[in-house]
């Protein structure tokens, strides 16, 4: 059964489902065993310099990318169909969309590595995994910028049809997925490979701040009416104490010496 | 009317002798860690001066506190909600480490390793941060020490606003007082409001303002929000941390530990009874001016039938309501009026007051002819500028703070009258509209200060809210994770140390 392994089998059949697991098992357990360690590791206090408009050109270019990958790759084929999108259309989307978002998360990306490695205060506060992990995003932009080199050469579109249906594939269990990407330019392999150990190693990272920076917004915006919290450790709230009180209030007779409870 | 009680807390700065004590005590109990070397929950100030971090007051720099809109209706000055996650990849108005200080030590090992050198060793300064020598030493935790530095610097100080300033840059003219600082532990604090992640709260129970290092992501917001800088950004863990009101010795009806400590028995604890729902109204009120008498309202008489009646309505407990009605806390902010908010204008309704202190009549050699009103000094002659105690007390309203030194200076000549002459001089108590035995009871507590009359600190109901066999064989107070000790290794899976569980023993 071996002489017909093939090493695509591994990275695009199998290793989506491992790096999903890692991600999606490494997540919870982290939040749900280490939340003191669940946090962005903002290094602002110690150097503004650089931060602001590394980070910001950084974050903004690469959620555009992100939000782009996703909807790009998951919205089914018959939908763009039915929408009378033409396929030609949405590549030339993904290039001018994609390819000024990509350069600015680069340029930013450059910004805060340079920060990262020749700051003094910077350097000796950084783990390994935060240097790891920025070089590795690092690549990944400047791969996924190259290969707009390829896509220019194919701008019908076609391409990118069978990458969505590679990641569709992926999430509805298909395990033949893999055939629909065996024979593309190998900077969208290397590309997809790098996109799999970056979801491999997003729970051991400080990349998790990416779900809480996902979910602040609708916490802070939807999930407080107003600007203030108040805990209680009260066992009741006071709605209920104040009932209870009043129902006590009202019964007449000898006062109970003991606890009502 | 919703009753909730708070620990409050008022520092006489007319005794405070800027000996550090309590900034010290709170370091070695607090800061020790790596990571917040730099930061002091409690910091004595010397004043006129810029602060800690500098320039803290100026809010037109930092964004801090709230502003009233055009509306009425109150926003952090950073931003709106939407404004502040729009912040949330870089934080403009964070400060940065150098406007605290870079924390430093000196290397001492040096002074016992040096090899047989021809010049005596030294212990040079390296950072704490990065190990690093440190060539020149720029900034300290209390870097103005007794007026240290030149005036042109150091009277940017915001509260010399309207103080025709130049004249206290002279030797013969220069006043002094400190400033000690904490977390004021608002009733409308700026910093839970900025939290994306809802981590900082307010306790119900004590009105003590703490952050959930469980569920603070590190966003900065907090830092930027609190417009006296008192929260800080632990740079190890990526968590913001602040004074915790020593919440676990509160619990156990004791008082913090720079109350504890302080030499000069300044710190005054006590229980305030006030109404949450009032708190917004409050904290909105158009003038700035009138901020102060605004908080004043939100406060609740603990003598009034109706307050009692309500509070244990509502859950407070009756040996709280029995504290509210002893609180120095009460008496000098609402029965003397000596205690003031520090700077009101913030809006952020603080719950640690000040008594504005006393000085020397301006001019000595004129001290024969200096102006008396009735036999007292007049209080606007004297060397600290009733303006200046205003811009940080009452958002620029000279009348409170003329009329509490009015009745300071009472204080003291009814006392000496008495302990002198032997003669209860009521009239001196009806200049300033008090009688005879209130300003004895201010004597009391104000100039002897004992124990027992600065502190009165009820006892959390512990019965009331956790469940006992729920909490057996807990860690008690920790910091971080469960059981772990708050220091973030490089061990874990995740980054974290490593937790050492301890075993409950057996206490069958």
């Amino acid at each position: 059964m071996f002489e017909s392994f093939d090493i695509n089998f591994v990275i695009f059949g199998i290793m989506p489902y491992v790096a999903l697991t890692v991600f999606l098992v490494g997540s919870i357990a982290r939040y749900e065993r280490d939340p003191f360690t669940w946090k962005s590791s903002s290094s602002q206090l110690l150097r503004r310099k650089q931060l602001i408009w590394g980070s910001i050109l950084f974050h903004v270019g690469i959620l555009t990318v992100f939000f782009g990958h996703l909807v790009g790759l998951f919205t089914p084929v018959w939908v763009l169909d039915a929408l009378g999108v033409p396929y030609g259309l949405k590549q030339w989307m993904a290039v001018l969309i994609g390819g000024p978002a990509g350069l600015a998360a680069l340029i930013g990306g450059s910004m805060l590595i340079h920060r990262r490695l020749t700051d003094p205060r910077i350097r000796a506060t950084s783990t390994t995994l935060d240097i790891l992990i920025m070089i590795l995003i690092w690549m990944q932009l400047a791969i996924g910028l190259l290969t707009i080199t390829q896509s220019l050469q194919h701008m019908d579109g076609a391409e990118m049809i069978r990458f969505m249906e590679w990641s569709q594939s992926v999430v509805t269990w298909n395990i033949n997925a893999w055939v629909t990407v065996v024979d593309v330019h190998w900077l969208f392999k290397l590309h997809i490979f790098l996109g799999l150990i970056i979801t491999m190693l997003f729970p051991f990272t400080r990349l998790v701040h990416i779900w809480s920076g996902f979910a602040a917004p609708f916490r802070y915006l939807l999930g407080r009416s107003g600007y203030q919290i108040v805990r209680s450790r009260r066992r009741r709230p006071l709605e209920e104490r104040r009932r209870a009180f009043d129902a006590r209030k009202g019964v007449t007779g000898p006062k109970s010496s003991t606890p009502a409870e | 009317m919703k009753v909730r009680a708070q620990i409050g807390k008022v520092l006489n700065l007319d005794k405070c002798i800027g000996c550090h004590t309590c900034s010290v005590t709170c370091k070695n109990v607090w800061t020790t860690r790596e990571g917040v070397e730099y930061a002091w929950f409690n910091n004595v100030e010397t004043k006129p001066g810029t602060g800690y971090p500098t320039d803290w007051e100026n809010q037109k720099r930092w964004n801090g506190g709230w502003v009233r809109s055009a509306s009425g209706k109150l926003h952090p000055k950073q931003g709106a909600k939407w404004r502040i996650l729009a912040n949330i990849f870089a934080n403009p108005s964070m400060p940065e480490i150098d406007d605290y200080y870079e924390p430093f030590d000196f290397d001492y090992d040096h002074l016992k390793s040096a090899p047989d050198m021809q010049a005596f060793p030294t212990a040079r300064p390296r950072s704490k941060i990065t190990g690093e020598r440190m060539e020149k030493i720029e900034k300290g935790p209390n870097w103005e020490e007794i007026l240290g530095g030149e005036f042109a610097k150091r009277s940017a100080d915001y509260n010399f606003d309207k103080v025709q300033k130049d004249i206290y840059g002279e030797y013969e003219n220069t006043f002094m007082m400190y400033l000690p600082r904490l977390c004021e532990h608002c009733l409308n604090p700026t910093c839970s409001a900025s939290c994306p992640s809802g981590a900082i709260y307010k306790r119900e129970e004590d009105g003590i303002v703490l952050i959930d290092q469980e569920k603070c992501r590190g966003w900065r917001m907090c830092i930027s929000g609190c417009p006296y800088k008192k929260v800080y950004y632990n740079w190890d863990t990526g968590k913001s941390e602040k004074c915790t009101f020593c919440y676990p010795r509160i619990e156990s009806g004791q008082p913090t530990v720079c109350s504890e400590t302080c030499v000069g028995r300044i710190r005054y604890l006590g229980v305030i009874l006030y109404d949450a729902d009032k708190i917004e109204a409050a904290a909105s009120a158009e003038r700035e001016t009138d901020l102060y008498g605004a908080q004043l309202d939100v406060f609740l008489d603990p003598n009034d039938p109706d307050v009692i009646a309500a509070a244990r309505r509502d859950g407070v407990p009756e040996d709280w309501i029995e504290a509210a009605k002893i609180s120095p806390v009460w008496k000098m902010a609402m029965d003397w009026k000596v205690a003031f908010p520090l700077h009101p204008e913030y809006r952020t309704l603080p719950m640690v007051w000040y008594i504005p202190p006393l000085s020397p009549i301006q001019n000595a050699a004129q001290a024969g002819q200096i102006a008396m009103s009735d036999q007292m000094p007049d209080v606007r002659s004297l060397r600290i500028p009733v303006q200046y105690l205003a811009n940080m007390l009452t958002a620029g309203d000279e009348e409170p703070i003329v009329h509490a030194l009015e009745r300071m200076s009472a204080m003291r000549l009814y006392m000496r009258a008495l302990t002198v002459d032997g003669v209860r001089d009521e009239g001196i108590a009806a200049r300033v509209g008090m009688s005879g035995r209130m300003i004895e009871d201010m004597y009391k507590i104000m100039a002897i200060a004992d124990y027992e009359d600065r502190f009165a600190i009820p006892t959390a109901h512990r019965e009331q809210n956790e469940a006992g066999a729920d909490i057996r064989g807990g860690c008690g107070f920790t910091d971080g994770n469960g059981c772990s000790d708050g220091e973030s290794g490089k061990t874990g899976l995740f980054g974290g140390k490593k937790k050492s569980f301890a075993l409950p023993l057996e206490s069958f």
